[in-house]
């Protein structure tokens, strides 16, 4: 137990980093997809363990050779990320055997798929846990290489095209986020005199206040512009639905549960060391604006798609709109609201691809006409994708809606007027939404339609997981959350709440 | 700072970032696909030198490494994959229509001074020897942006995109003197990993729509059309 | 020792006259290196002097229609590019003529050449003379920008538009290696080979209607006055050449008006120009020439050069 709590880290990240390579081996054989579940597994009963350590003990708050540093900030998203990594593996094996039955797929592809979920999986850990900027780029570009390949895994011209799309364009994006590494190295080499230790989060948050305004400002700039493709914010967002759309439905799940996430985690660590520096808002007006142009174009695109996963991935663009948004604001409320909004869209999106892929499976096609009457065919489907649809919406009970209630009330006390686009775009959305999902739900089935073996546990366990964080949130949850937003928004929470 | 205070060794990094900046524009001006690869491999040519003549005058042995890489998988690796690959596609002959050449020289030369002024600030804080070269750098990343966006074909936007991770190499060279050496070696490691995808997508792209012209890929729209 | 204002001047005038007189001998040159390069025995380095002489002897046929301004132009053309030899330093920096070395001035003296040549092509009214005026003028509309751009690059160096002083600048801080005379020396290389009608713009040794450009200028010249334009335009030539020689190699012009250095000036001259020639027999040799409407494509390439070397100059080598 002792060793379990003080090698967490370590058994969380190489565990993906080893099952890269074992499943490059094995990963096409009929055992690949419960190695795949049973590697997941592990590492998140390890992340639960570093989560733990960190709630008792605070360790290892800094690794020895200082690579790696855990806070609140990123421990809950570790534990998200291997949460979300081990359902979807759950569900990946009943989707992609289903996928091999129809010959869609080869052994090849398989082991490819494997492996590269795994190092995918790696790459997002990394990201989240490495205390060196310049690695976090690193992990990011190696986020996007994994699941390259994996958008045109069906190698139709179709999902050539979206990998394409993908790769040129987060490519490129991503360099921008790496010139504005660069300037952020280049502003702390001037005032930090180990020159080795200049990219080091704890390092540079600690001399925050030293950086040179006028270079992080440009960096900043630089940042948000690479990292924000990653997340998909608006004008950079066009890779997105189309990577949702054309990989398969596991990968579209993760893409949107997790990646999007770590690149907006990305964004938010640069922020905080600029806020530090300028002492003004700038950083914080970008990512509104961004964030407010993102969340409304999205909810208006929802109205216009035919794909029941391109429909999901806007969304999945409007919520990342609304918590860069949030992020920006940047008041420990609304800070706090951005990350709770961070956990219940992961767990409710990644939820909702789940049940999308067996929906997909039922009616034979992604096409929302094609896809009616689901609650008569299988009920556990229909229900999961209403109750998902609700869940992301913002019903009330379900934690999308406590986080977004949180964010605008923390708006209404900063900035009135802008509350009124807010709830214009969660109308619009709420519209878009439903105005698609009720008739594939209750619609009249095709003659012939059939139930699919489905396994709804992942999304039972998610859903779950969302509404309970909608009725109280746990005491250890606030309390990371709280201290999280307090650092990130450098303010008090209970100063503002009184 | 005047160029003609500096020693020949300075004065020849300036001349060689210089002729850097100016394969870019060769390369935005090239149409022939094998000429455009070449071009590309004498850019990372003269980065591998720039980089050895930095950590010459700068005293920066841990450059040298960073140099040697840059020579290694810049001027010869992925050019030489990038060869092959053309080669097995049949593309050798491959002559790319540019829509408007010159004007799009004359958008890179604004490029160069937008970025210019970019690094204005930057440069008035740093005290390296190279700070002058940092908008160039610049400049290279946009003009390989610029060479992606007005590029159809596939081949010549992968020599763009790496033509950026060049850009970005030399940006960290001229203003820190390079990054931490194990932030080389994961970005070095991610430019492979990246060259020998796109080698894959090659044949992908070529068996599903017979062709590597990116135009030929217009079936995903923001809304659906049909 | 101190030489007198009227040995000033004498020197200048000497030094006009030796460019004058060199010309011819400077495009025999470059014919021979040519025809070495293509396996040829070489025609005789004088044989443009004989030319020159077997076309002052010829009867002058003037067209019907043509005006005075037909039969005053090749006066004009030789006389501004005299002028403009004047100026240029040849061996000697410290000369009085150096007042008005000018690199605009030099520009103008180009542009009156060419104007009037236009406008005598077009006198006749063939459809050749027409057409070759106009060709001339888009081609040269494009050149002047790029070659004001290349010597601007230079100027702001050395802070003037004056060439000896541009050139006593450059002497006096020995080797300096600038990015931006590279580029400035190839845009002002690739504008004086379209200046002067060489490939890859136009070709001097043929006729061929659809191609030509200067050729077709002066195609109802014959006699002296064709003598006259030739001369004039193998006086360009070698002004491009000193100009390039002199800007981009300073080293060996006369600084002092002593005969010794004179001397190594006139043997540095000399030096510099074989060596163009053979550059430029290289170039012209492995090129072919461009379709006519390629040829916006090199002066804008040679402008984009020029361009750069501004650019350079002012990204990276003050401040």
């Amino acid at each position: 137990m002792n060793f379990l709590l003080t090698h967490a880290l370590e058994i969380t990240l190489w565990l993906p980093f080893l099952g890269m390579f074992l499943l490059g081996i094995f990963g096409g054989s009929r055992g690949g997809a419960l190695l795949n579940i049973g590697l997941s597994a592990l590492s998140f009963a390890s992340s639960v363990a570093l989560a733990w350590g960190i709630y008792i003990h605070a360790i290892p708050n800094l690794s020895p050779q200082k690579w790696f540093y855990i806070d609140e900030f990123n421990v809950y998203l570790i534990v998200l990320t291997a949460f979300v990594g081990l359902n979807t593996a759950i569900f990946s094996r009943s989707y992609m055997s289903y996928e091999i039955a129809k010959g869609k797929l080869s052994q090849n592809q398989m082991r490819l798929y494997h492996a590269m979920y795994q190092g995918f999986m790696f790459a997002m850990l990394l990201a989240l846990t490495t205390n060196n900027l310049g690695l976090l780029w690193v992990a990011m570009e190696a986020a996007t290489l994994a699941t390259v390949l994996l958008v045109s895994l069906y190698r139709t011209p179709e999902s050539i095209e979206a990998a394409w799309k993908y790769f040129i364009l987060c490519g490129v994006g991503i360099a921008q986020a790496l010139f504005g590494t660069v300037l952020l190295y280049f502003a702390a080499e001037q005032v930090i005199p180990e020159h080795q230790e200049a990219l080091l989060w704890n390092v540079l948050a600690a001399h925050s206040g030293e950086l040179e305004p006028v270079v992080l400002s440009i960096a900043f700039v630089f940042l948000l512009v690479g990292y924000g493709t990653k997340v998909g914010l608006v004008p950079l967002h066009n890779w997105l639905p189309d990577a949702h759309s054309e990989g398969p439905t596991p990968m579209s799940a993760v893409l949107s549960g997790l990646l999007l996430n770590v690149a907006l985690y990305a964004l938010v660590r640069m922020k905080v060391l600029v806020d530090g520096s300028l002492h003004n808002h700038l950083a914080g007006h970008l990512m509104m604006g961004f964030g407010l142009l993102t969340f409304l174009v999205a909810a208006l695109f929802l109205h216009r798609q035919r794909d029941i996963k391109r429909m999901y991935s806007y969304s999945s663009i409007e919520h990342m709109g609304l918590m860069t948004f949030a992020f920006g604001v940047s008041t420990a409320m609304s800070t706090f609201a951005a990350l709770l909004h961070m956990a219940v869209h992961s767990l409710t999106k990644s939820a909702i691809f789940i049940t999308v892929g067996h929906a997909t499976h039922i009616a034979g096609s992604q096409q929302i006409d094609k896809m009616r009457g689901l609650i008569l065919t299988q009920p556990s489907v229909g229900w999961g994708l209403l109750l998902g649809t609700a869940a992301i919406a913002g019903f009330p009970p379900f934690g999308v809606f406590m986080s977004e209630f949180l964010l605008i009330s923390a708006t209404m006390k900063q900035y009135p007027w802008l509350v009124v686009p807010l709830l214009l775009g969660l109308t619009i959305a709420f519209a878009g939404l439903f105005k698609h999902v009720q008739p594939m739900v209750f619609g009249e089935p095709p003659n012939g339609q059939k139930p699919v073996l489905a396994n709804m546990l992942p999304v039972l366990l998610q859903l779950g997981l969302v509404l309970c964080l909608g009725l109280f949130l746990p005491n250890f949850l606030t309390d990371w959350f709280q201290r999280a937003a307090d650092f990130l928004s450098h303010s008090t929470l209970w100063n503002e709440l009184i | 700072m005047n160029i003609a205070n500096l020693s020949h060794y300075e004065q020849a990094i300036f001349v060689l970032s210089a002729l850097v900046l100016y394969t870019s524009f060769s390369m935005l001006a090239q149409s022939r696909l094998f000429n455009l690869i070449n071009i590309f491999a004498w850019q990372g040519t003269l980065l591998g030198i720039t980089a050895a003549l930095v950590a010459f005058i700068s005293n920066q042995p841990h450059l040298y490494i960073s140099a040697l890489l840059t020579l290694v998988l810049k001027a010869w690796l992925i050019p030489w994959m990038l060869r092959k690959q053309v080669m097995r596609l049949k593309l050798q002959r491959e002559i790319e229509t540019l829509a408007t050449p010159t004007l799009t020289s004359l958008a890179g030369v604004g490029l160069v001074i937008f970025s210019y002024y970019i690094a204005l600030p930057i440069k008035s804080l740093s005290n390296s020897i190279t700070r002058n070269t940092i908008s160039e750098s610049l400049a290279i990343v946009l003009l390989a942006m610029l060479l992606i966006i007005t590029r159809r074909q596939a081949v010549s936007q992968v020599v763009g995109f790496m033509a950026i991770e060049n850009g970005l190499f030399f940006a960290a060279l001229v203003s820190t003197y390079g990054m931490p050496m194990i932030v080389e070696l994961g970005i070095a490691f991610d430019v492979l990993v990246a060259a020998v995808l796109f080698g894959v997508f090659f044949f992908e792209m070529r068996s599903s729509i017979d062709s590597l012209d990116v135009d030929q890929m217009n079936r995903l729209h923001e809304v659906d059309k049909r | 020792m101190e030489l007198s204002l009227f040995a000033n001047w004498f020197l200048a005038g000497l030094q006009t006259l030796l460019l004058i007189a060199l010309a011819p001998l400077l495009l025999g040159w470059i014919r021979a290196c040519k025809a070495m390069l293509h396996n040829h025995s070489p025609a005789s380095l004088w044989q443009p002097y004989r030319d020159l002489r077997k076309f002052f002897r010829k009867e002058v046929v003037v067209a019907d229609g043509a005006s005075w301004l037909f039969r005053a132009t090749p006066y004009i053309v030789l006389g501004t590019m005299i002028l403009s030899a004047g100026v240029v330093p040849l061996v000697a920096t410290d000369l009085p003529t150096a007042a008005i070395a000018d690199v605009i001035v030099l520009t103008s003296f180009f542009a009156l050449a060419r104007f009037f040549s236009a406008l005598a092509a077009m006198d006749t009214g063939t459809a050749f003379g027409g057409m070759g005026a106009s060709r001339e003028m888009m081609l040269s509309a494009l050149a002047e920008p790029a070659m004001l751009m290349a010597v601007f690059t230079l100027s702001m160096t050395a802070n003037t538009t004056n060439l000896s002083s541009t050139i006593e600048y450059l002497l006096q801080h020995g080797l300096v290696l600038r990015p931006s005379f590279i580029f400035a020396a190839l845009g002002l290389m690739m504008v004086a080979i379209a200046e002067t009608g060489r490939i890859p713009i136009d070709n001097p040794s043929t006729h061929l209607e659809l191609t030509m450009v200067h050729e077709a200028m002066i195609l109802e010249y014959s006699g002296r006055h064709l003598g006259l334009i030739e001369w004039a335009h193998q006086i360009k030539l070698m002004v491009y050449g000193v100009l390039i020689a002199n800007l981009f190699i300073p080293w060996g012009i006369a600084t002092t008006l002593t005969p010794e250095a004179l001397g190594i000036g006139v043997l540095a001259i000399i030096g510099k120009l074989m060596i163009l020639g053979v550059v430029l027999a290289i170039y012209e040799t492995t090129l072919a020439k461009l379709r006519l409407f390629r040829a916006p494509d090199y002066l804008s390439f040679a402008f984009l050069l020029s361009l750069l070397g501004m650019l350079s100059h002012v990204i990276l080598e003050v401040g």
